[in-house]
């Protein structure tokens, strides 16, 4: 057997193992009598979730926007702040929690995409930035201290997310669902303009692309993505507050991006189960646990840049050039 | 005469105080090669950049087709059919040619919000994308990776995606740079190829190139244009040859 | 609503005194970038650094001015330190990779102070000879120490406008914030002038956390809030351009300042008082980041674009 196809019976038994243990996990939970493993995994996936809708953007299309953990926050306080209202039902929930992230993004899109590099970076981030301190400033709903959520999304009967269990699988299945529409969109012909965009934008234009209408819609699509993972979380935690759109948490989600392995989406979701786990490790043995993560960090950054997922040797169809070029400058 | 495809009136660009553009007049006729040559710094790049709409010129007209096109973005400009290929080589690099060809059949072939179906297996792209690796002979080299052909085969690569957004009119931005004498003759034929079915505005420092190839001859120096004419004419010009061709270059 | 004119002059002074602050972080930030092209999410915990050390320093000589002299050298040999160790290993990398290694750099620092100085915040109290009020003109009290900083961070304007348009190391600065290859042909060492370049903007951070410390608490995680603030000025200012920075600064800071303290009461005026006292708080957090949006909507490359390109 060759050191490719070796390679490649092991990514198949990662990937199918993975999957494998995930379905079984909850039942093998409650044998264990380890319900902590269950919310575990259930924020990992979460995360998960976030990371793979940052690598959208981020991985494909060269996005690197600081600021998406705002639309983690958005989808959160959509179900606080109709549970607060004692609106619980899930077809009024889910709306306009995706019509409240697609708006924002929308909107911060509109103003960031009209910049590109460095300016992007920082434009995203400061926009994050402002809607944490309008969570702050919102009094009525917590403020500071959040807002805890009485009761999770109510399915009217069809799933009942009082179960942890059920709500597991709830988010397993978004996940997945997100991974499918992830790997059509990229292969499709608007993944191919996405894409093209980061490699070469002047060649795109001169190509006849109208490029910031299509990255408009890539940042639209991962922060709707994005938002929904913020549903989730709000309804695991059964709280919500600014602290979910913390800037530590939009940079994260972008280390769980390049530690898994960008540019492909299967990456995020290794980067966002290590990241947490080891967060998860390194603070049983010490509450320092940053102090070792940044350094970690760095040289995951100075070293590693291929992510977990890439050593697993994963064909990097159009990442095979590596890192996303800061975008070429406009005009 | 034929009602010229592209109409520049008057045209001016500046850059600070140096004027790269300077009140240029210039008509190219459907189906005709015109070569823009001139000296180094003479503004041909300027002016390409400006016909496609990266600069904004300060003032003229540009008309494309019987439309004034001055105020039209690049990308718009594209959609009406002026192509570009650039003075130094613009292609997708991580991508394999044919995708990078399928991409620019792509931009002409409808909106590109398709966001389920995989582009990779669209007849409607692949099949011209295909055909247009043919034109430029690199059928056979459709599935390599961009970034790993050769200088010569990147150039064609360029003048194929030009070709597969079919255009009605073709800048080409020295389509000959660093190229080795076999791949530039290859070029030559390409190129030459295209006459009759083509509109090209040509730039070119390579003069046996350039009066192999084109029915009409505009030198530009400091931005004006010195003179346009026939290449023979061109040859013949006491002041172009005082310019510019000098005497070692006309026969 | 009237507003009390000497309130408006002393929460326009307050705004000043932000901007000023922000300036000295502002200043560092965009020369570091503009030359060597490093967005340096790190800057903020050298800020926070020089807090901690003139907050420790004031401590244990109870002289504010020997703390002022010794932070301030302190933090510079760190923030060389951390240039020589990281960042210089970043300058050719993209700023993805730049924006991840200085994220770590701050989970490091936020941690390190923890681990020194313990969880709960540090205070620093005002010099004795700066702890009265002045008197200015129009009937103005101004507490003395925040007059103080206007007039340190205009000062350090004015040194930075001399350095950079009078000096020989301000001809390099400037060509290399508009050309970076030139720098090296000029035959000047670039490793050399890239380290130079970050000790100035370490030393300004290092004022700025200083200066800070007696106003606000010198505690972990304190150089973000500053830092994203700074980001925004810099944005608006243009990158790479130290008049922008400038102007950026005083602009977000008396906005800033000026929009917390008269926003929700002009709201007050116009609408209901459950609207405004719901509203007017959350508009006037938003405030500057409405201006941000605004400007990069005519001028996406900031008011003073360093390049012209």
């Amino acid at each position: 057997m060759t050191a490719t196809s070796r390679r490649i019976v092991l990514r198949a038994l990662v990937l199918w193992g993975g999957l494998a243990l995930l379905l079984v996990l909850p039942p093998a939970a409650a044998l264990a009598d380890q319900p902590f493993y269950l919310t575990l995994v259930t924020r990992m996936l979460i995360f998960a979730i976030a990371a793979l809708s940052l690598d959208l953007i981020l991985g494909y299309g060269a996005m690197v926007s600081f600021g998406h953990a705002a639309y983690l926050g958005v989808g959160a306080y959509a179900v606080g702040i109709l549970a607060y209202h004692g609106v619980n039902a899930a077809w009024i929930q889910w709306p306009v929690a995706i019509v409240a992230s697609a708006l924002v993004a929308a909107l911060i899109g509109l103003v960031s995409l009209r910049t590109s590099g460095v300016y992007f970076i920082m434009i995203t981030l400061a926009f994050a930035q402002m809607l944490y301190f309008l969570g702050i400033s919102l009094k009525i709903y917590g403020g500071d201290d959040g807002l805890t959520i009485n009761a999770r999304t109510d399915f009217g009967g069809v799933i009942d997310l009082a179960s942890n269990v059920v709500l597991y699988y709830l988010v397993l299945a978004v996940l997945l669902g997100f991974l499918l529409l992830g790997q059509r969109l990229i292969a499709s012909r608007f993944g191919m303009v996405i894409r093209g965009a980061k490699s070469n934008e002047r060649r795109m234009r001169a190509l006849g692309f109208p490029t910031v209408r299509y990255r408009l819609v890539a940042f639209v699509i991962a922060g709707t993505m994005c938002g929904v993972a913020g549903v989730l979380l709000a309804n695991l935690t059964n709280f919500t507050s600014p602290a979910y759109m913390h800037w530590t948490r939009s940079g994260e989600l972008m280390v769980m991006v390049i530690l898994g392995g960008m540019g492909s989406l299967i990456g995020p979701i290794f980067g966002a189960f290590a990241l947490l786990a080891l967060e998860e490790v390194l603070s049983s043995y010490t509450q320092h646990w940053q102090f070792i993560l940044g350094p970690v960090l760095i040289l995951i950054v100075l070293f590693a840049k291929r992510g977990i997922y890439g050593l697993l040797g994963a064909a990097r169809e159009s990442a095979a050039a590596g890192p996303p070029a800061a975008g070429p400058p406009h005009g | 005469m034929a009602e010229a495809l592209l109409e520049i009136a008057g045209l001016v660009k500046r850059f600070g105080g140096l004027l790269a553009t300077d009140n240029l007049h210039l008509a190219v006729r459907a189906g005709e090669i015109h070569a823009v040559i001139g000296p180094n710094g003479a503004g041909k790049t300027t002016l390409v950049a400006q016909l496609q709409g990266e600069l904004k010129p300060d003032a003229g007209t540009i008309r494309f087709a019987g439309a004034d096109v001055t105020r039209l973005k690049p990308h718009q400009r594209a959609v009406r059919g002026i192509a570009r290929s650039f003075q130094i080589t613009s292609i997708f690099p991580d991508m394999s040619a044919l995708d990078n060809v399928a991409l620019a059949v792509q931009a002409h072939a409808g909106h590109s919000f398709g966001m389920w179906r995989s582009a990779a297996t669209e007849a409607a792209l692949r099949t011209p994308a295909l055909a247009a690796l043919e034109q430029v002979g690199l059928a056979e080299r459709g599935h390599s990776v961009a970034a790993h052909l050769a200088h010569g085969e990147q150039r064609q690569l360029e003048l194929a995606m030009a070709l597969a957004t079919r255009p009605q009119l073709l800048l080409l931005d020295e389509p000959m740079a660093g190229m080795g004498k076999e791949d530039a003759e290859r070029m030559v034929r390409l190129i030459g190829g295209l006459k009759g079915s083509h509109t090209v505005l040509l730039v070119e420092h390579d003069m046996d190139a350039v009066f192999a190839l084109a029915d009409q001859i505009t030198v530009l120096v400091y931005g004006r244009v010195l003179a346009t004419g026939t290449p023979a004419a061109i040859r013949a010009n006491a002041e172009v040859r005082r310019a510019y061709l000098g005497d070692e270059v006309a026969p | 609503m009237v507003i009390d004119p000497q309130l408006l002059a002393f929460q326009a002074l307050n705004g000043l005194q932000l901007g000023v602050m922000l300036f000295l972080m502002a200043a560092g930030l965009t020369l570091v970038f503009g030359i060597m092209n490093l967005i340096n999410l790190a800057h903020g915990s050298l800020y926070m650094v020089g807090a901690y050390f003139a907050a420790t320093l004031q401590g244990w000589s109870g002289s504010f001015v020997l703390a002022a002299l010794l932070a301030i050298p302190a933090t510079l040999v760190l923030g060389v330190a951390v240039e020589l160790v990281v960042l210089r290993t970043l300058y050719d990398r993209d700023h993805l990779d730049q924006v991840l290694a200085t994220f770590g750099l701050i989970l490091f620092f936020n941690e390190a102070v923890r681990i020194v100085w313990g969880p709960s915040a540090l205070f620093m109290t005002t010099p004795d000879f700066l702890s009265g009020q002045v008197a200015l003109p129009f009937g103005i009290i101004y507490p003395s120490y925040r007059f103080a900083i206007i007039a340190v961070g205009l000062a350090v304007a004015l040194f930075l406008y001399g350095l950079i348009s009078h000096t020989r190391v301000g001809m390099l600065i400037r060509a290399g914030a508009s050309n970076r290859a030139m720098v090296g042909a000029l035959g000047v060492d670039v490793k050399f002038l890239y380290t130079a370049v970050f000790a100035l903007g370490t030393a300004l951070a290092g004022i700025a956390g200083l200066m800070a410390g007696p106003i606000l608490s010198v505690e972990s995680g304190m150089g973000e809030p500053i830092l994203i603030l700074t980001f925004v000025v810099i944005v608006i200012g243009g990158i790479g351009s130290i008049r922008g920075a400038f102007m950026g600064a005083l602009l977000i800071g008396v906005v800033d300042t000026l929009g917390r303290s008269f926003l929700p009461g002009l709201l007050r005026a116009t609408f209901n008082p459950q609207v405004a006292n719901a509203a007017g708080p959350a508009l006037a957090s938003m405030l500057i980041y409405i201006l941000m949006a605004l400007v990069l909507a005519f001028r996406p490359q900031g008011l003073f674009p360093a390049r012209a390109a």
